[in-house]
């Protein structure tokens, strides 16, 4: 029980370590700033959640999200019809990748290894050098400024919100984490496994297509580089949402609040608490070594 | 005397014959120029490759989920260490390698006591490990502008009628490698644990101490890697391990080695490594974009994964 809990109660620790240094982030403006990007990191978490549910990895989620950006910078702008279908193209090639990994028995750390040289090398082609400007619908949705609670809550709500309810609420939902859990059974049973794998790997695509655009709606401009960040990220978020590298155990409210708890710990946190920019990224890591031993130790005792 | 049928059965021949033809390709398109040095090049640059490759090898063959992610920090920080203890005296080659090696081994142990104490997955061990030594290694590394004793610079560009001399060594230790994966108990364990972890424990190896040699080994090597590129490259850089992440698995599955562990192949690590760097000195020489270049190295990676493929998955 107290283990379903600890997603959240490090995301609560983080705040609590928040507002204790800096009380006015505690804020509506304080959010919005600090939660800036956790839309996209939130989105590619999902993203990798899918793949992890079927007990894949996707390790080239980061530059698919770069991809995206790049795509969304320019042709989704120039010439929208071609960017959708240039967009919808690039989610037939996860379902088609998702195929080839079923049907030849491959291993997918490698082909999305491969596939990262390919994404990364068509954003460098796309873009060479930083530049392009997110369509003026995207920027506007991105800036919207609801009352009260600042958008990235609500969004990061209902991304939670949508997911959870398709996943674990529905009948596919349980055969899509099923083929993580048991693919001999749901085999017997008459499922095709090919099919939960394109499913899964076509999600993975959708997601990292979202990721990518509101990324590009927050900056404003693209970069091929400018989701190579994400593949670690939200590997890391999900293993933070309490999600399990093998039998299907996934939780998209954990990867949404691993998400938020890493978009956080990120940077905010960090400059608050005064710790040199040299040691920003240790502390990232030792902020996912404590939240992991804390889960050895609770599960520990309700053993 | 070796038939050809035999021969062509070997998985590893693939990686070569896949060298071979790229070499081939280039030449063509040179007509015949440089060739003798493009091998030399290829040589130089593939023995930092097999270096990792090997140490990510062994890791990868302990089975489902086993792959070390610190490498690439574990190569910045060492090259780093091994600089600075050099401090551009011949004198102290020596002991810097040696420090190199002893961070190296560090970084391994300490991966290992990550997985072991955490009981969490390798991957997400090392990488939480490669956070926190990329920021030793940011803050340690800061500025440094310390350039390799001139004994060491010369060692590591050393060539004897063309053939780099650490390329020589290389295929010695890659030698020794494949002795002591086939033909030593502690080898015969690794590919045990591999193919059955609980039953390789039930046979009476010991489990804990081969995965904690494991990891040690392959830090260790990242570590002398570390030190070797800051002699070839004439100093450290906190980006110098950075292609050595997607390189050393890369070079590992495509020379014929299991990811589903228990089943290792050393030679095809050098065919793979060879393959890989003359793939690079080809796109070069035909003068593609970065972009092209990037987009070609994976479908060929893909290619040959989906050509080779017909394994069990990795997790």
């Amino acid at each position: 029980m107290l283990r379903s809990l600890l997603p959240a109660l490090s995301l609560a620790l983080v705040l609590i370590a928040i507002a204790w240094l800096n009380p006015r982030a505690i804020s509506y403006f304080g959010f919005s700033l600090m939660l800036n990007l956790a839309i996209p990191i939130a989105l590619a978490t999902i993203a990798q959640m899918f793949v992890i549910a079927g007990n894949e990895l996707d390790l080239s989620i980061g530059t698919f999200v770069g991809f995206v950006g790049c795509v969304t910078a320019t042709w989704l702008k120039d010439a929208p019809l071609l960017g959708v279908v240039i967009l919808l193209g690039s989610i037939g090639v996860y379902a088609l990748l998702g195929a080839l990994i079923h049907l030849r028995n491959l291993p997918s750390i490698v082909v999305t290894l491969g596939m990262s040289f390919v994404w990364q090398g068509l954003a460098i082609l796309i873009l060479p050098k930083p530049g392009g400007k997110a369509p003026d619908w995207l920027l506007a949705l991105m800036a919207f400024k609801p009352p009260f609670i600042p958008f990235p809550i609500i969004a990061a709500l209902l991304i939670a919100a949508v997911v959870h309810f398709g996943l674990m609420r529905t009948s596919y939902g349980v055969i899509l984490r099923g083929s993580g859990g048991n693919s001999a059974a749901l085999k017997r049973a008459g499922w095709s496994l090919l099919r939960t794998k394109i499913a899964l790997f076509a999600l993975t695509g959708l997601f990292g297509v979202l990721s990518g655009m509101a990324l590009i709606g927050i900056t404003t401009s693209a970069d091929a580089n400018i989701g190579n960040g994400y593949t670690l990220l939200s590997i890391a978020g999900v293993i933070l949402g309490g999600g399990e590298f093998v039998g299907g155990r996934v939780s998209p409210i954990g990867a949404v609040i691993g998400a938020l708890t890493l978009a956080l710990a990120a940077s905010p946190l960090l400059t608050f608490m005064h710790i040199p920019p040299d040691w920003q990224v240790a502390a990232n890591g030792a902020i996912l070594i404590i939240v992991l031993a804390a889960r050895v130790l609770i599960s520990r005792r309700e053993r | 005397m070796v038939s050809l049928r035999t021969l062509l059965a070997r998985p590893w021949i693939w990686s070569f014959f896949g060298a071979l033809l790229v070499w081939l390709a280039t030449i063509a398109f040179t007509g015949g120029y440089g060739g003798g040095g493009m091998i030399t090049a290829a040589l130089s640059l593939a023995v930092f490759t097999v270096i990792v490759g090997v140490g990510q090898m062994f890791v990868i063959t302990l089975g489902p989920g086993n792959v070390d992610l610190s490498l690439p920090a574990n190569i910045g920080l060492a090259s780093a260490v091994a600089m600075k203890v050099m401090d551009g005296n011949d004198a102290m080659i020596a002991v810097g390698l040696l420090a190199a090696l002893a961070c190296g081994m560090a970084i391994g142990a300490v991966n290992y006591l990550l997985i072991w104490a955490l009981r969490i997955p390798p991957i997400i061990a090392t990488l939480s490990a490669s956070f926190v030594i990329q920021s030793v290694d940011i803050s340690y590394g800061r500025g440094l502008q310390i350039k390799p004793p001139p004994g060491f610079a010369d060692f590591t560009n050393w060539q004897v009628f063309g053939i780099p001399v650490l390329a020589i060594l290389t295929v010695l230790f890659t030698i020794g490698a494949g002795i002591v994966l086939q033909r030593m108990i502690y080898g015969r364990s690794v590919l045990a644990i591999g193919q059955n972890i609980r039953a390789a424990w039930l046979a009476g190896v010991n489990v804990g101490r081969t995965r904690f040699l494991t990891y040690t080994l392959s830090g260790a090597l990242g570590g002398l890697d570390g030190a070797l590129l800051a002699g070839y490259f004439r100093g450290a850089n906190v980006d110098i391990g950075n292609e050595y992440l997607l390189a050393s698995i890369a070079v590992v599955v495509i020379g014929g080695t299991s990811v589903a562990g228990g089943k290792a192949n050393v030679p095809g690590v050098w065919g793979a490594a060879l393959f890989l760097v003359l793939l690079l000195t080809m796109l070069n020489t035909f003068g593609v974009s970065v972009g092209v270049r990037l987009v070609l190295t994976g479908l060929i990676i893909v290619g040959v994964i989906t050509a080779a493929g017909g394994q069990k998955a990795l997790r």
